[in-house]
């Protein structure tokens, strides 16, 4: 009997495990069967339209890219920075506690309160406007609590005896820190980093609070530009009720995805690449 | 000169370190300032007690229950599907699954919690809410069924990998010493890992419902945008986050009262998550069964 139970209960455990598989197989096929037919250079290379057979990504597509930069550019020197700070530096001092719960409990969050701080601080407060550095700033305070907690991690993996050496060649702690503990914490710093890039990539909540708009017949051509980005446009050709836009929408997610897994396959292919030479 | 370069640098870190604080600084700020001058129009009683939510057309009502109300039945709703499921393929993973089986589950639960929320809510309008309407013919379109189904899919990789880590935690020997006294891998499963896990286990759940009660993108599809006051999951709701980001797709006014309901509504919302990512971290912390 109680063999049975518990080989009831093992089959129960897989089965759920089994579910969650199964469940992102369907989200992907009925993504896959109903924005495939709509998948092509035209719909890559055209602006929105108020025709379902028109309309393309091409804004989206390019204020996705532009964000993305800018926010690699702003968050990356910032996240790494604090990271360092905290590992190397900061040692053991109450001010270092806090900063680290701080961030904790910022990754927690909702995306969408960074969106209203955005709103208050970028928008309204910087006179920024609706434009693309908005935007970035927003995305950049948003994924910087997982850009310095990965980070951390990246660096806390470098062993002390790489330090402890350079030391007794007489390096300062800047030139420990610049030659020695961040080029052996880099891959890790790199997959990190570009994880949380690619959690940028799929919000939606924080831009729709910046107001950036969704009907954007060109492309950004500097930071201060309006813009439109993948997910935006995705949510609203997903919120009309006329069907074809419901199959655009499909296409947007195909493309976004793509863009997501070519991210995340870079991030696994710099892991694998250099985990073989660092073994300590 | 090399003295004053390092401490140039230290300094330079240290404003690095410190831009998470003025983050955090920056929100509690954004928000408690319009949210003051939101309660010198709106009394704060009537915000709190409230039962209508009605901002944008006359009379206007601004009581933000209906907002809570729906965002808890989402939570609750996802916390139904997610814990369960998270918590049966957790102990698969830690206690059951082979070290292949892992290499092959993880990386897909890892791609499933990386799934942007916008597809989410594709999925559910697409997918989840014709299907539920083949069972529920009266279900409306929009409906909280549907929302909570697939905020629960969101939540489900968290509770599942959460657990997993806690329970992979617990140490072998616990394990071997109840094995020894005759116990089967159901009983040692059930009555020695989850309960020495449970305070991980307890957090992770925590973590996953507040992140449902942030969630914005799939409630703003799938959920609706009727505050009321209901029970009933196949009715049309609003949340929170999903009434935010209807404000901000209109057009509205800079300082006007619509404006300020952001603000209010945001620091509802900022409150409820924070105080459920401190329980979640205290009861880690506290409870921790520590093994040497």
């Amino acid at each position: 009997m109680r063999y049975i139970k518990g080989k009831l209960f093992k089959y129960l455990c897989l089965a759920a495990t089994t579910i969650a598989l199964l469940l992102l197989a369907l989200l992907l096929w009925d993504a896959w069967d109903k924005g495939a037919g709509w998948l092509s250079w035209k719909f890559l290379d055209s602006f929105p339209s108020r025709f379902p057979e028109q309309a393309g990504i091409k804004s989206a597509l390019w204020g996705s890219i532009w964000l993305m930069l800018l926010t690699a550019v702003i968050s990356i020197p910032l996240g790494v920075g604090a990271a360092v700070y905290l590992e190397e530096y900061a040692g053991r001092t109450w001010l270092a506690r806090i900063i680290e719960i701080n961030i904790s409990n910022l990754a927690g969050v909702p995306s969408i309160v960074y969106g209203i701080l955005g709103l208050a601080l970028f928008v309204r407060g910087l006179m920024l406007g609706r434009s693309l550095l908005a935007g970035a700033l927003t995305m950049a305070l948003l994924i910087l609590p997982i850009i310095i907690i990965s980070s951390q991690e990246a660096i806390r993996a470098v062993p002390n005896s790489i330090r402890e050496a350079s030391y007794a060649l007489g390096s300062t702690k800047w030139q420990t820190v610049r030659y020695h503990v961040l080029p052996a914490a880099l891959p890790g710093i790199l997959t990190g980093n570009i994880l949380a890039l690619s959690r940028a990539m799929g919000e939606a909540a924080p831009l729709i609070m910046i107001g950036a708009l969704t009907f954007i017949a060109f492309t950004p051509s500097s930071p201060f530009d309006p813009f439109t980005a993948l997910p935006i446009q995705i949510f609203n050709w997903a919120s009309r009720p006329k069907v074809e836009f419901q199959y655009l929408a499909a296409a947007g997610i195909l493309v976004l995805l793509a863009l997501l897994l070519a991210m995340n396959a870079v991030a696994i292919l710099i892991r694998n690449k250099y985990q073989r030479y660092l073994i300590w | 000169m090399q003295r004053i370069r390092e401490l140039a640098i230290e300094k330079a870190l240290f404003f690095c370190a410190l831009a998470s604080i003025l983050t955090t600084l920056g929100i509690v700020l954004a928000l408690i300032s319009v949210t003051f001058s939101f309660f010198e129009e709106v009394p704060i009683l009537e915000f709190l007690t409230g039962t209508i939510w009605a901002p944008t057309y006359r009379p206007q009502h601004f009581g933000v229950l209906p907002l809570i109300n729906g965002t808890l039945m989402i939570a609750v709703g996802a916390a139904f599907i997610a814990i369960p499921f998270g918590i049966a393929s957790a102990i698969y993973l830690s206690e059951y699954a082979g070290a292949k089986a892992r290499q092959m589950v993880k990386p897909v639960l890892e791609i499933l919690a990386g799934i942007p929320t916008v597809v989410y809510g594709y999925f559910a309008i697409s997918f989840i809410t014709p299907l539920l309407r083949e069972f529920v013919p009266d279900a409306n379109i929009f409906n909280a069924a549907s929302a909570s189904i697939v905020v629960g899919i969101m939540i489900l990789p968290m509770v599942s990998s959460l657990s997993d880590d806690a329970m992979r935690a617990v140490p072998r020997a616990l394990r071997e010493g109840a094995y020894a006294l005759g116990s089967t891998k159901f009983e040692v499963s059930t009555k020695i890992v989850v309960p020495a896990a449970l305070s991980g286990i307890l957090a992770s759940f925590i973590l996953a419902i507040s992140r449902a009660v942030g969630e914005t993108m799939a409630v703003t599809l799938a959920a609706g945008a009727t505050p009321k006051m209901t029970l009933n999951f196949f009715e049309s709701i609003q949340t929170m986050t999903a009434y935010i980001v209807q404000v901000s797709l209109g057009d509205t006014p800079y300082g006007s009262i619509e404006y300020k309901t952001i603000f209010a509504v945001g620091m509802v919302l900022f409150i409820m998550t924070l105080l459920m990512n401190i329980g979640s971290m205290w009861i880690r912390e506290r409870y921790r069964e520590v093994y040497s």
